[in-house]
């Protein structure tokens, strides 16, 4: 629970940089089309992103301080909103905990249709990340095994038992400690 | 995709999503009906964010007025707010702005109006007394 109410705002660099983004990357990301005339200058040889982005501002755009807390004030309100809708399908479907379908599912109802695309390329790149990095960390498993097994090949096989439970242990605290994160 | 999403984290690799997951997460459970939230959703949620503040300024920008100035101001953000039904959830907490001036006027405007009401009131009260 948030205990200040500034707890609920958004640094406010970060969005500052997030809108710059959509002011600077009008020569990375293509609008599709869909910005009439606004299009940017499209980079040859650079991979073309779907529509992650419906419409750029061009370089240069200057953004009140006012406009820019507001912007950030707007950012916690569709977190609350997205929330609340998101868990109503969560609700229908029996479920205590919210999961990707549900906030896809709250996109749609709140008429942000067109973000569901993009979100569902950062969830396959998220899991693709996670795979990524459960793979990298079993292989470093087994490499420690490897060179635990032949430090200690003199000693008895009990031993060598215990710690494998114990390295076991430590794992799984490690994986809750990340899904705390 | 994911270096779609600038900002790199320690190791230089580009990151998934900008803003910071934790506070996301504080946000969303400041809603009294939340009790948990899979890291996927939360990872999800905080993409739309970003996703909703480019497409609000964006918006904003390209039915705004500030166009020949090459300005975003407050009130381009109050008017989506106003005008759009997908922004209308933003209209309680992006106001439009009017002038004190206004505002004194609305108000005498709209006392008076509530005294008409009363009078009107106090004169049918009047009748159903008499009758």
């Amino acid at each position: 629970m948030a205990e200040r109410p500034e707890d609920l705002n958004l640094p406010n660099a970060v969005i500052t940089r997030i809108i710059k983004e959509a002011v600077s990357s009008s020569g990375r990301r293509m609008g599709q089309g869909r910005t009439g005339g606004q299009r940017g200058k499209q980079v040859l040889g650079q991979q073309l992103y779907s529509p992650t982005l419906f419409s750029q501002l061009p370089d240069g755009v200057n953004i009140s301080k006012e406009a820019r807390s507001a912007i950030s004030r707007a950012a916690s309100v569709f977190v609350l909103y997205a929330t609340s809708c998101a868990n109503n399908f969560a609700m229908k479907g029996k479920r205590k905990t919210l999961n990707a379908s549900d906030v896809l599912s709250a996109m749609e109802e709140m008429e942000f249709q067109r973000f569901v695309t993009p979100l569902k390329e950062a969830l396959e790149a998220y899991r693709r990340e996670q795979k990524g990095k459960k793979e990298a960390s079993e292989q470093k498993k087994k490499d420690k095994d490897k060179k635990t097994d032949a430090e200690e090949q003199d000693k008895s096989r009990d031993e060598d038992n215990d710690e494998d439970e114990e390295r076991l242990e430590e794992e799984e605290q490690n994986e809750e400690e990340e899904v705390d994160n | 995709m994911a270096d779609a999403v600038a900002g790199r984290d320690k190791c230089g690799e580009p990151r998934l999503v900008s803003l910071p997951l934790s506070r996301i997460r504080v946000i969303m459970k400041s809603s009294p009906e939340v009790s948990s939230i899979n890291q996927e959703a939360l990872v999800l949620t905080t993409k739309a964010t970003e996703l909703f503040v480019q497409y609000l300024a964006t918006y904003s920008y390209r039915h705004g007025s500030g166009k020949e100035r090459k300005a975003l101001t407050y009130s381009d953000l109050s008017n989506t707010a106003e005008e759009s039904e997908t922004f209308q959830f933003l209209a309680d907490i992006l106001p439009k702005k009017i002038l004190a001036s206004k505002y004194l006027k609305m108000l005498k405007e709209k006392r008076d109006e509530d005294e008409e009401e009363n009078d009107s009131d106090d004169g049918s009260n009047g009748d159903e007394a008499e009758s």
